[in-house]
């Protein structure tokens, strides 16, 4: 078989970026410390072109190239292209917090390039096979990074514990699809599903292997009952990390189920919708409950971040054009929701202070009212407060829902943001009415200054003007 | 029985032996060897399945390389292995009632009717001029060729992130620098001092 050049047309995004983080690796080596700073301009040049290569690949006509081990569709070049600018963010948000700490190296940047390729390769898998290399290679990227501060006892063991369990979840999702090839005999999607549609006497494996499959899924959203690990990766990795671990690989995790349940697994629905239902109804519960008993903020994000997931999943049940397009909304909406509330505690923190307890929050607004305003909106759009992105983001979620009759689950879903609103709006009272408790004043870098503020004010923007994302949401699936 | 039948019930038998003392031994050294062991026993299996090239590469990746290198981790840390039996006695229940379940499953779905040789076809038998590696090769780099490249990446990242975690310059590290140690003149090292010759007491 001969590969014409031309099939690599599609995959000129990954080309770049592997070919840009390879080339930063090299220049990293031969350049002082104190010039650390071109690996980083670097890596944001090369987000910033692959942003824009994908953003022009919108229009472009699916292609499946590569004997079907890659598929190039209007979904998979939307999902880089905000991968690549919630990435921007990330990396803009860490630099000082790393400066600060002495562990600006330029293998922070390479490693999360990786990852971000990791993603990419999951977002546009169209094989079995390329899925779990793409989900290795961005959770592989991701377990350095966690134990990246090699002196921090707390980041070893929380890397320890994300490796352990993430390798767990891994052999989970092999297993199922190792099943799945016995019952179908293909590793490629479009095959895996038209084996499916025939469905025959191999019911009970392909029910088996979409457990495994559920299981290794929800283990990476993080999920509830497999969400133990996500609290304590996130308070023990370093808070960049945490605000990377937080965002972009969510928008990938979305898209590896719209990929394995939508399209591979389509013929099941009616078995993972009841799987699902289960997941997402617990990880309201639980993540929501808990948080409100957490006094460290990133542990009271970890838990949020586990409902949220409960509401994006809400969106996958739905089945419908309808509830993916609020889903993929929801992933995208939250990514920036998520660096805004992590960057929140880089932008409190200096070398040596870590303000990831909920009382250093307290008088934010009397050292600084803008910033106290960013995080009040960052806050508010979490809990779903018009007139936030977070209030779209889960109202096209709730109706999603209620246009396939699930009244019930869209009660069961308010009824716990109302309790989630709570522990929000409790750092809104910190911030606003409490006395502060150290009266320094802040002085941020200007490039987190600015990169919060236009974080807050996207969240803000995206609010107001929440038409174009959910058209674009919705163009790009229908 | 035949003899092929033979063989693959004999090394069967040998690789679940192993694979079980693997697991059982006190020895961390026993252990690793038992391992070795169950390598190559799968190696074997793998040769009747017309396998060749990934049984060899069985032997010498992970026999030849992988194995020794554990050996010499084994052998050069001194593990202690009793703290991490502890509460052995006390997680078997549980562990063994996961255990059971997981087979009992397993032995509903993955049976003879479903993967049997009624309902699988029986893959064909080739020739001696067959080249297992040949075919092998033919795939990676045209059909597959995007999951190896992702592979080899995959690869180039545990690099970076093992030396990332590993490699730091401690101050007081003790290392040698050829250029000098070639460049010492005598003088650098005895150093004459006079001084007057001490009475006697």
């Amino acid at each position: 078989m001969n590969i014409a050049l031309s099939e690599f047309a599609p995959l000129s995004t990954e080309i770049f970026v592997l070919t840009m983080a390879c080339v930063i690796l090299i220049v990293d080596v031969f350049i002082s410390e104190q010039r650390r700073i071109i690996s980083y301009a670097l890596s944001l040049a090369t987000l910033l072109v692959a942003a824009l290569i994908s953003g022009s690949m919108l229009d472009n006509e699916t292609a499946v190239v590569l004997n079907g081990t890659f598929v190039s569709d209007p979904m998979a070049a939307l999902l880089k292209t905000c991968i690549f600018l919630i990435t921007i963010g990330v990396f803009m948000y860490s630099r000082s917090y790393l400066v600060a700490r002495g562990i600006f190296h330029g293998e922070y940047y390479v490693l999360g390039l990786f990852a971000v390729l990791g993603m990419m390769v999951l977002v546009s898998a169209h094989n079995l096979l390329t899925i779990y290399l793409g989900l290795e290679l961005l959770s592989l990227s991701l377990y350095a990074l966690v134990a990246f501060n090699r002196d921090s006892a707390e980041a070893s063991e929380a890397a320890m514990k994300y490796f352990v369990l993430g390798a767990l979840a891994s052999g989970m999702l092999l297993y199922g699809i190792s099943m799945l090839y016995g019952a179908t005999g293909s590793l490629d999607i479009a095959e895996v599903a038209a084996a499916l549609a025939a469905r025959g006497e191999m019911e009970m494996i392909q029910i088996f292997a979409l457990c495994f499959i559920v299981v290794g899924l929800a283990f990476k959203f993080g999920a509830v009952p497999f969400h133990m690990w996500v609290p304590d990766v996130y308070h023990g990795a370093p808070t960049p990390v945490t605000l990377f671990i937080g965002s972009a690989p969510k928008i990938a995790a979305f898209a590896m189920a719209m990929r394995l349940l939508e399209q591979a697994l389509g013929g099941l629905s009616a078995d993972w919708q009841d799987m699902l239902t289960i997941l997402a109804v617990l990880s309201l519960a639980i993540g929501n409950v808990i948080a409100i008993a957490q006094t460290n903020i990133k542990r009271m994000l970890a838990y949020s971040t586990i409902s949220h997931v409960g509401f994006l999943i809400l969106g996958l049940i739905a089945g419908t054009t309808e509830g993916y397009s609020a889903a993929m909304f929801y992933a995208i909406t939250y990514a920036l929701m998520a660096i805004g509330g992590f960057g929140m505690i880089i932008l409190l923190s200096r070398a040596g202070f870590e303000a990831d307890q909920l009382d250093d929050f307290k008088g934010l607004n009397e050292r600084s009212p803008w910033f106290a305003l960013m995080m009040l909106i960052l806050m508010f759009s979490m809990a779903g407060v018009p007139p936030t992105v977070g209030f779209y983001a889960k109202l096209s979620v709730l109706q999603a829902v209620i246009h396939v009759d699930m009244v019930w689950l869209a009660v069961v879903a308010v009824f716990f943001s109302i309790i989630g609103a709570f522990y929000y709006i409790r750092v809104i009272k910190l911030m606003y009415f409490d006395a502060p408790l150290s009266e320094e004043p802040l002085k941020p870098g200007a490039e987190l200054q600015v990169v919060v503020s236009v974080n807050g004010l996207a969240v803000l923007g995206l609010g107001i003007f929440p038409g174009a994302l959910l058209a674009l949401c919705n163009a790009v699936l229908a | 029985m035949d003899f092929e039948r033979f063989i693959f019930y004999f090394f069967a038998a040998v690789l679940v032996f192993a694979a079980g003392r693997v697991i059982t031994v006190r020895n961390p050294v026993h252990a690793a060897l038992h391992l070795v062991l169950a390598f190559f026993t799968c190696a074997a299996l793998w040769l009747l399945l017309e396998a060749e090239f990934l049984a060899i590469a069985l032997v010498l990746v992970y026999v030849g390389a992988v194995m020794v290198l554990f050996l010499f981790v084994v052998m050069m840390l001194d593990i202690n292995v009793s703290p991490l039996r502890e509460g052995f006695i006390r997680y078997l229940p549980v562990g063994l009632s996961v255990a059971a379940l997981i087979v009992i499953e397993m032995f509903l779905v993955v049976r003879a009717r479903n993967f049997g040789a009624d309902a699988v076809a029986i893959p064909a038998r080739h020739g001696a001029d067959y080249s297992n590696t040949r075919e092998l090769g033919s795939v990676l780099y045209t059909d597959y060729v995007y999951p190896f490249e992702i592979a080899a990446v995959i690869l180039l990242v545990a690099i970076i992130a093992a030396i990332v975690l590993t490699m730091r310059r401690r101050p007081g590290t003790k290392h040698q620098n050829p250029v000098d140690q070639v460049a010492v003149k005598s003088s650098d090292r005895v150093r004459l001092v006079k001084m007057k010759a001490e009475e006697r007491q």
